[in-house]
């Protein structure tokens, strides 16, 4: 009698019955692209790292980010964060706070010291990168990373590239990009300063380099044919802001005058202003128009700078401008009015978009420059073997995430052409639709906003902007990510299946479907929280 | 109060599961180890919702009686889907009962420990009675008010699919009104069950003042769980209704099992709530208020509403009987969730 209390009889144990005979279609696990990852021009993994940020693990988290960008403290200040207006939450009530998220991991791991990890074996090859730049050193890491033996030429002074030159104070402090630098530099990378390289074959012929990766910034002002006296005093943004990292302050003046509608046309407004200037930025066409982030014009608003929109600067002089009001035609275009005014201006910016130096390019077979940029293959090689080049220097927007997605890539199929092979992109999933979740199961989370810079301090320093979260509520704000298309393990399948046809295979293994039972209902599909499950019909 | 989420961790607590919480504030569902009373195997049709509560209410009481439970069965779907002899689904000391007789069956059983106790023959065990809507509100009805009104310590627990499915989906006293069911047929001037007609258990459980009555649904696992726990900790006659969605007799889909029962307590057409001894002390509020009629529009037992003219004046009486519902047991709160 080796039986149960209370039973007396062998029972016939209806395990007996496969009713996975009965099915006609089936369910099963998928992993969809999360929309912020696909939206990603670095290629991160967001999903993926913001999963190991929600159980408080974040050293799992930062070492998951930094697979695919070494600088999350840089891009948690800087990066435009277009993952937010794909996140699948804004459909539910806001977007999760990925970039404050990222930028919490990244100065978590500044704070703590994490390393990045070493490259497991040393491949020999040598390879050239040209520009310190995102771009570049996000290039620089990833061929370290896979071995290769880096030496990154810089023109300038120091590390950075536009991140520095182009960046003002107020939204990427020096320690903090200075940090993450050095990271990559510690993991072997040999970097020489003010290195201009004027010759790209020469340089790699003489460094016996195997490949070069270009990654050379738009340090160019463009200019725009002003007629101007001999004593107005005309400089152009992206030379202001490069001046702004030297010991010499520029002389602007009290009233400037900026001239442009994008982001560095904001930057510089914004630098005048802390700089005790009053500065005032004159635009061609309206708000909506402006290229510049929208954020940033509310920011730059905020802090009392002035636009004037519709206009075009006719003539400069010694301590006043002539400004042409424009109005705009059918098709959106300003048109002149023939109007005139004149306000006073004792210096005048142009921010009117920059150019990169392709000198080092001269005589180089092979390659194909349109429009001032380097024509590029999909696998980022120009049309010389072995040189390949991204960021500002290739035809793509040019913003800090585009340029570490390019040094992602680049390195990625340097280090395949080297081997004389192809690197192959993986199959992109399925992408996780807002209709594929059951937003039933989020509790609901309003976005935690990040803490602003008041508004005294903003106008009269160069101190950070923007704040950063705290642990409890990056925590929490990690918490409200979805988990679009990839299970997160809340063992509602497991528990909402009739049949009892769900196997938990235990923290951190996922589930699996008993078929033998599983009478292809559907529930479990239509229960899934995060889309991670899909019906296929049966082979009959 | 009813369950009430105190932590918020992604995905709050309205998943199963939750990887983040600590051990003991995982549902029952949740566990690697749970009995699973109602075994793989069963002949219940795709997506029952009968077997999904059936599984969430006896494992959650194995749980609370720390696996010393014996269950009685009234003849009915559940009896007939999970034990065609010689086999039987269920992983628990079970009987199968008549129709009409389960809650006598399980005061004599609870009788029967009692004596074995006081002669010190046997520790303590737990008893719960289940049936289906028609063993319960209709043949079973006279033995169930009798063990209420002698105070018995027995859980019942009955599963409201509002019919007789498995002969064939006839009308039982839960059967909602102006549904369709193989004895009211959607003809004549008033199609389908009639209005005015039937019984809600639940509140004629209270008047006996019972120690405790809960109503619940597949849709909420934390609160059914809360609820089975809570009643395993009481002694007397307690009574739980689970609302258990029908995909064959009420012609829906069988993956909106849980969808259905969700709408049946976010439209008010169900309430969710608990009381002890008659007086209502705690209700699930409604958390994103919908109108009855995305209810009705999923089951085929209400087709008959959205033909080519729709019966707007039956909708809107199923709509009243919602929103009485919702004033009745204060469903809507401003402060929901």
């Amino acid at each position: 009698m080796d039986k149960p209390f209370a039973i007396t009889l062998d029972p016939g144990s209806s395990l007996a019955n496969h009713t996975g005979s009965w099915r006609t279609s089936r369910p099963v696990y998928v992993d969809r692209l999360p929309p912020c990852n696909k939206q990603c021009p670095a290629g991160e993994d967001i999903q993926g790292w913001l999963f190991h940020a929600e159980s408080g693990d974040y050293e799992s988290a930062w070492r998951h980010l930094t697979k695919d960008n070494p600088f999350p403290a840089i891009m948690g200040r800087v990066c435009y964060h277009t993952c937010e207006g794909a996140c699948n939450r804004g459909q539910l009530d806001a977007p999760v706070g990925i970039n404050s998220v990222e930028r919490f991991l990244g100065d978590e791991a500044l704070k703590r010291g994490w390393k990045l990890s070493a490259p497991a074996a040393e491949s020999g090859k040598r390879i050239l990168v040209v520009g310190a730049g995102p771009s570049g050193m996000s290039a620089a890491y990833h061929l370290r990373r896979l071995g290769h033996s880096v030496t990154v030429y810089e023109a300038g002074p120091l590390l950075g590239g536009m991140m520095r030159f182009g960046i003002p104070k107020y939204r990427l402090p020096r320690d903090v990009l200075e940090a993450e630098m050095q990271r990559v530099v510690d993991l072997g990378v040999e970097v020489r300063l003010n290195s201009k390289v004027d010759n790209i074959l020469d340089t790699m012929r003489d460094g016996k380099f195997d490949a070069a990766f270009l990654a050379v910034g738009a340090h160019i002002g463009k200019r725009a044919r002003i007629p101007a006296g001999d004593a107005a005093k005309i400089i152009d943004a992206i030379s202001l802001l490069r001046s702004m990292e030297g010991e010499e302050k520029p002389l602007l003046g009290r009233r400037v005058v900026v001239y442009g509608g994008g982001n560095t046309a904001i930057d510089v407004a914004r630098t005048a202003k802390r700089m005790g200037a009053e500065p005032l930025i004159v635009y061609r066409r309206t708000r909506e128009k402006m290229p510049a982030h929208d954020f940033e014009v509310e920011e730059a608003l905020q802090e009392g700078i002035m636009v004037k929109w519709l206009s075009t600067i006719k003539q400069a002089h010694e301590s006043s401008l002539t400004i042409e009001k424009m109005a705009l035609d059918d098709k959106g275009f300003p048109q002149p009015t023939g109007e005139f005014e004149t306000i006073e201006a004792d210096s005048l910016v142009l921010a009117l978009g920059q150019d990169v130096d392709l000198g080092l390019l001269e005589g180089v077979p092979g390659l194909q420059v349109t429009d001032g940029v380097v024509e590029v293959a999909p696998n980022m090689m120009t049309g010389h073997p072995g040189i390949f080049a991204g960021g500002d220097m290739v035809p793509a927007e040019r913003n800090v995430t585009v340029g570490i997605g390019h040094g992602k890539q680049a390195a990625r199929h340097i280090d395949a052409w080297l081997r004389g092979e192809q690197y192959v992109p993986p199959v992109q999933r399925e992408v996780a639709v807002f209709e594929n979740l059951n937003t039933w199961y989020y509790a609901d989370a309003p976005k935690t906003v990040r803490p602003m810079l008041d508004i005294i301090r903003r106008q009269s320093t160069f101190d950070e902007v923007q704040g950063g979260l705290d642990e409890s509520n990056a925590l929490f704000e990690a918490r409200r990510c979805l988990s679009c298309g990839n299970c997160f393990e809340c063992d509602n399948c497991y528990g909402v299946c009739p049949d009892n046809a769900v196997i938990k295979l235990g923290p951190g293994k996922r589930f699996e479907f008993n078929y033998d039972y599983c009478k292809g209902c559907g529930v479990c599909v239509a229960e899934c929280p995060c889309g991670a499950i899909k019906m296929e019909a049966e082979e009959i | 109060m009813s369950f009430q989420p105190v932590h918020f961790y992604q995905t709050g607590t309205f998943t199963v599961g939750n990887r983040l919480l600590a051990q003991e504030e995982r549902s029952v569902q949740a566990n690697m180890e749970r009995t699973n009373s109602l075994n793989s195997g069963h002949r219940a049709c795709q997506g029952c919702g009968e077997a999904l509560g059936a599984r969430y209410a006896i494992d959650a009481a194995m749980n609370a009686a720390r696996g010393r439970l014996i269950a009685a069965n009234a003849t009915g779907c559940l009896e007939v889907f999970s034990t065609p002899y010689p086999e039987t689904s269920w992983q628990i000391p079970w009987i199968h009962s008549l129709f009409g007789n389960t809650a006598a069956v399980a005061t004599g059983i609870a009788a029967a420990i009692k004596v074995k106790r006081q002669k010190g023959q046997m520790g303590d065990v737990r008893v719960v009675a289940q049936g289906g809507d028609g063993g319960t509100t209709d043949i079973g009805f006279g033995c169930l008010s009798g063990m209420f009104e002698r105070n018995d310590d027995v859980l019942y627990i009955c599963y409201d699919n509002g019919g007789y499915m498995n002969t064939g989906v006839q009308r039982s006293s839960a059967t909602p009104p102006a549904a369709r069911t193989a004895t009211t047929m959607p003809v004549g001037p008033e199609p389908g069950n009639a209005f005015g007609q039937g019984k809600f258990v639940p509140a004629i459980a209270m008047a006996h003042e019972i120690p405790y009555v809960a109503t619940a649904t597949v849709a909420d696992l934390r609160d059914l769980e809360y609820k089975v726990t809570k009643a395993m900790g009481m002694r007397g006659a307690r009574y739980i209704h689970i609302l258990v969605p029908c995909p064959l007799g009420w012609g829906a889909a069988s993956q909106d099992t849980i969808k259905l029962a969700r709408l049946a307590k976010e439209t008010g057409i169900f309430p969710v709530f608990e009381a002890e001894r008659g007086e209502v002390t705690g209700v699930l509020k409604i958390r994103r208020p919908q109108p009855v009629e995305e209810y009705l529009r999923l089951q085929k037992r209400y087709a008959h509403l959205f033909g080519k003219k729709p019966a707007v004046e039956t909708i809107a009486r199923l709509q009243a009987a919602a929103d009485k519902n919702i004033r009745k047991y204060g469903l809507l709160d401003q402060e929901a969730n």
